[in-house]
Formats: structure tokens, C-alpha cells, sequence
């Protein structure tokens, strides 16, 4: 008896480190991030544009090409994704050899590294489609990347919805798009939700494909096709070109605030829907 | 008590695949008449019920010959869409299963996809429907909160009331009572009693009490075939085949 007991201590305390560690390693990253960060962060860091390069100045436009890129790239994937997933769970015949395929590519982009997205944008949005560097280039390129993501997890959440909502759905004379709009898309949205935030911390933290699809450029972007530069490549050319490693670390500071606000509303929203589905 | 034939079943047979689940059935079910379908697991009696309302050509692989009728509409004709066939025919299936949404949204379901709109018309069908559910002063102070927070047996009486709600003229149930504790049971069979007045119900059930207790005519289901169909009075005290006597005396099932 003692000896179950005190192994079963052992246990307990090994699962409590790996977890402890974890914490730990959160806390020590966003407490470096943040006492460096700090001291260069305020409202006119967030408000105005960079000047010199960004040795002097804010983020303020690196900040509207994070937003106007992941808005670009969410609104190509998330339609096509969230479609894709549809089909395959709802309409398409589980065996079909187009649903495998289907399937099969989904899987394979979802491993493939951001680069050589990357590299494919560069060639065929930026030289072939001549849009440039762009927004649009950029958005596209992202779009492609976070597909897979986007199509697995709507998929899994779909396949999650109970059958019997469907089997009541139809039983009192609801259409089978009735039904996937009214009941199966609704219930699963959490989980749709789930695959778009991640998606968003992909493109948020991104570089390498970005910059070569949209460019580095810090003006204020006008439309669509101008160049623009993220946040993420910002922090990179900062302190790769030795520009100002104080404003790196700023700016990785306000990435960092970013994504826990886009998560804590992500949060909220799941809340908010889970709240009818419990 | 009307008896007129509401549901008439021809040479019904069906097949999943390879397997043939039904064998020529032929039966009449009677208008405002309550009639349970009985026998052991995997008889064919669900098969049956599911294409009443052509549920079964939801799984992949499944085919159907002979016909059935409803008021001498064929309902396996070409021209006969599923989807109208299924606000004519309501189900109540073994687990009671309510939408992730409001009470009232959960009854107003149905009469919304068919295009009902006007918010005072949806509360005076609501209303009615969970009344005629026997289930509207259990909820009326909460009618916007969560189905999902409701009792087994409110459950059930919800998802009769959402089907209530679609005005069918027939009801099937699959073993409505199975997932149900005594007392909700209880009130299951009283609300069937009552909506008979006004629908036509078919019940699947395994538990033989219950279709003694609910049921005007019973018919008896064995790997596929229709044994024997009879009034339940007659069925139960006067078996005439053998089979149904070993079962309904359980011997078998």
C-alpha cells in the first residue's frame, strides 16, 4: 500500500513539472518580450508611422498590413474552406476517389513549410498574375497556407455535429441545405471558429512567404495592390539589419498583445455559442 | 373512431445493399388509430417505419420496391418530393434529441423553414404545440432559455411538440419511451392516447406492455416479414400463429 502510494506521489509530481514548465516558459518569453518591450511601447509607437527605416517612429502601418492581410487571406480561405469541408462531409460519397483526393491534398498542404508557399506566390501572383508585390498577392498566398488548417478543423467539426440533429432536421421536412445552414453549420461553428483563430496566429506571425508576396514597404497602403509590410517581417528586418533592437522587442510586444486579445475574443465568442449548445 | 385507411403498404420490400431487410409487407393502418409494430431487434419493424416518411434513403446503399400509400398518394413515385412527404409525416426517434437553441426556437423550427415569418403567428403555434405536448406550463417562464437544460422526459415531450408544430397528419415513433424513466413513460403514453384524437400514430416499441397499453392494432415483425397484424385486443389475448404466441408469451425476443 505504501509503496503504490508513494509512486503514485512520483507520478503526480512528474505531471506537475511537465506542466509547471510550460507555464514557465510562457512566463519567462511575454515577461522578456514585455520588460523589453515596454519601454519603447506607448500610444505614438501604436499610432505613428515609422520613420528612418523604423529606427525613429512607430508601427502604425505595419500594423494596418497585418490586419489588411490576414483580412484578405480569411476572406479567400474561410469561404473556400468552410465549402470544402461541406462538401466533403455532406454532400460528397465517403469512398468517392474525388473526396480521397480532396482529402489526400488537404492533408499534404497542411505539412508543406510556409517558404515554399511562399515561393509559389512569388512566381505566379507576384510575376505571372503581374499583381506585384500586393496586398492581394500576399492575401492569396496566405489564403493558400491556412486552407488546409481551415478545411480539417470545419471538417472535424462538422463530422462532430450529432447525427441525430440531421436525421430531426429532415424528419420534420427541413431541405438538406436547410439543414446544413440551420443546424449542422451552427453547432459546428465553435469548432470552425477554433480553426480560423489558429489560422490568424499563422499569418500574424508569418515572414519569410510574406515578404516575398507582399513585400517590405512601410508606406500607409492605399489599395489593394500596394505593397505593405506585416508587423512580423517589421520585427524581423528590425533585427536582422541591426535597425533598433528596442523596437524589435516593441513591436514583438504588441504582436504578442495582439494574439492574446484575438484569443481572449475568440474566447468569448466560443463562450457565447457553446452557451445555447450546453 | 374513424376507419378509414390512412397508410396503405403494397409488396414493400427493402434492401440494404446485398441484404433484403423487408419482405413483401402489406399492411392498412388506420386513420386516428394508434398502431404498434412489435418483434425482436433487427425484424425489419424500424426499416418499416423509416419508410413511411422515406428516411431510409438517407443511408447510402439503400433500396426500395412496392409502394405505399398515404390518403392513395403513392409515395414512391417520381414526382413525389421527401421533403413535402416529411412535413406531412412526423418522427419521434429513440434518443430525444433537441437543437442546441431556445425552447421556443426548438418548436419553431419547423413552421419557420416552411415559411412562417410573422412573430405573432410562431408564439400562438409554439404555445399551442408545447400545450398539445402537454409540456407548456413546465417551461413557459423559461421558453427562451436552453432545450438543452431540460429533463429526459421534457426532452421527448419537446421534440413531439417540435414535430406537433409542423401540423402533420401522421406521426411515427421509434421506440420513443426507451431512453425514459417510468414516470416520463408514463406520460408519453398519455399524451399519445390523447393526440390519436387528431393523428395518425405508428410506434415501434420493444416493450410488449406498452403496445398492449397504447396501441388500437398491432403488427408482429420477424426477420423481415409481417408475422401476423391484428387488433391488439385480438393479437394479445388470440394469437393465431404460433410465432407471435412465443413471443408475445416470451419465449423468444
Amino acid at each position: 500500500m505504501k509503496a503504490t502510494n508513494r509512486l503514485e506521489k512520483i507520478i503526480n509530481l512528474c505531471f506537475w513539472l511537465s506542466a509547471s514548465v510550460i507555464a514557465g516558459i510562457f512566463i519567462i518569453i511575454i515577461g522578456y518580450i514585455a520588460v523589453k518591450g515596454f519601454s519603447v511601447v506607448n500610444l505614438d509607437f501604436i499610432f505613428t508611422a515609422p520613420t528612418r527605416a523604423g529606427k525613429e517612429g512607430g508601427i502604425s502601418t505595419t500594423i494596418i498590413g497585418t490586419v489588411y492581410l490576414t483580412a484578405v487571406a480569411l476572406l479567400f480561405a474561410v469561404p473556400l474552406g468552410v465549402s470544402t469541408a461541406i462538401y466533403l462531409e455532406e454532400y460528397a460519397r465517403r469512398k468517392s476517389r474525388f473526396a480521397r483526393l480532396v482529402n489526400l491534398t488537404a492533408e499534404t498542404l497542411a505539412g508543406i513549410p510556409s517558404i515554399i508557399f511562399g515561393l509559389f506566390g512569388f512566381v505566379f501572383f507576384v510575376i505571372f498574375l503581374n499583381l506585384g508585390w500586393s496586398i492581394l498577392s500576399g492575401g492569396m498566398t496566405l489564403a493558400i497556407m491556412i486552407l488546409p488548417t481551415i478545411t480539417r478543423t470545419a471538417q472535424e467539426a462538422i463530422l462532430n455535429v450529432p447525427h441525430e440533429y440531421r436525421e430531426n432536421s429532415l424528419a420534420l421536412g427541413a431541405s438538406k441545405w436547410q439543414t446544413i445552414s440551420k443546424i449542422t453549420i451552427p453547432s459546428a461553428a465553435p469548432g470552425i471558429i477554433t480553426g480560423i483563430i489558429l489560422s490568424i496566429g499563422r499569418v500574424v506571425g508569418e515572414t519569410a512567404a510574406i515578404i516575398l508576396t507582399a513585400g517590405s514597404s512601410l508606406g500607409m497602403p492605399l489599395s489593394l495592390s500596394d505593397p505593405v509590410r506585416t508587423m512580423a517581417v517589421h520585427l524581423y528586418i528590425l533585427a536582422l539589419e541591426g535597425i533598433s533592437l528596442e523596437r524589435a522587442f516593441g513591436t514583438a510586444f504588441v504582436i504578442v498583445i495582439l494574439i492574446i486579445i484575438i484569443n481572449y475574443m475568440a474566447h468569448l465568442s466560443l463562450r457565447r455559442l457553446s452557451h445555447l449548445s450546453s | 373512431m374513424a376507419n378509414d385507411v390512412k397508410i396503405k403498404s403494397t409488396d414493400l420490400k427493402v434492401f440494404y445493399h446485398d441484404f433484403q431487410a423487408l419482405y413483401e409487407i402489406n399492411m392498412e393502418i388506420k386513420e386516428n388509430n394508434v398502431t404498434a409494430l412489435i418483434g425482436p431487434s433487427g425484424c425489419g419493424k424500424s426499416t418499416f417505419l423509416r419508410s413511411i416518411n422515406r428516411l431510409n434513403e438517407l443511408i447510402e446503399g439503400t433500396s426500395t420496391k412496392g409502394q405505399i400509400y398515404i390518403d392513395e398518394i403513392p409515395l414512391y413515385d417520381k414526382d413525389i418530393d421527401p421533403v413535402n412527404l416529411r412535413k406531412n409525416v412526423g418522427m419521434v426517434f429513440q434518443q430525444p434529441s433537441v437543437f442546441p437553441m431556445s425552447i421556443y426556437d426548438n418548436v419553431a423550427y419547423g413552421p419557420r423553414i416552411h415559411g412562417v415569418k410573422d412573430k405573432a403567428i410562431l408564439d400562438e403555434i409554439v404555445e399551442k404545440s408545447l400545450k398539445a405536448a402537454n409540456l407548456w406550463n413546465e417551461v413557459k417562464d423559461r421558453i427562451k432559455s436552453p432545450a438543452t437544460g431540460m429533463s429526459g422526459g421534457q426532452r421527448q415531450r419537446l421534440v413531439m411538440a417540435r414535430v406537433l408544430a409542423v401540423e402533420p397528419q401522421v406521426i411515427l415513433m421509434d421506440e420513443p419511451a426507451s431512453a425514459l424513466d417510468p414516470i416520463s413513460t408514463a406520460k408519453l403514453e398519455e399524451l399519445i392516447s390523447e393526440l390519436k384524437n387528431s393523428y395518425t400514430i405508428v410506434i415501434v416499441t420493444h416493450n410488449m406492455q406498452q403496445a398492449a397499453r397504447v396501441s388500437d392494432y398491432t403488427g408482429f415483425f420477424l426477420n423481415g416479414a409481417l408475422v401476423e397484424f391484428n387488433r391488439t385486443d385480438e393479437l394479445f389475448v388470440n394469437p393465431r400463429d404460433k410465432r407471435t404466441e412465443d413471443y408475445i408469451t416470451g419465449r423468444f425476443g
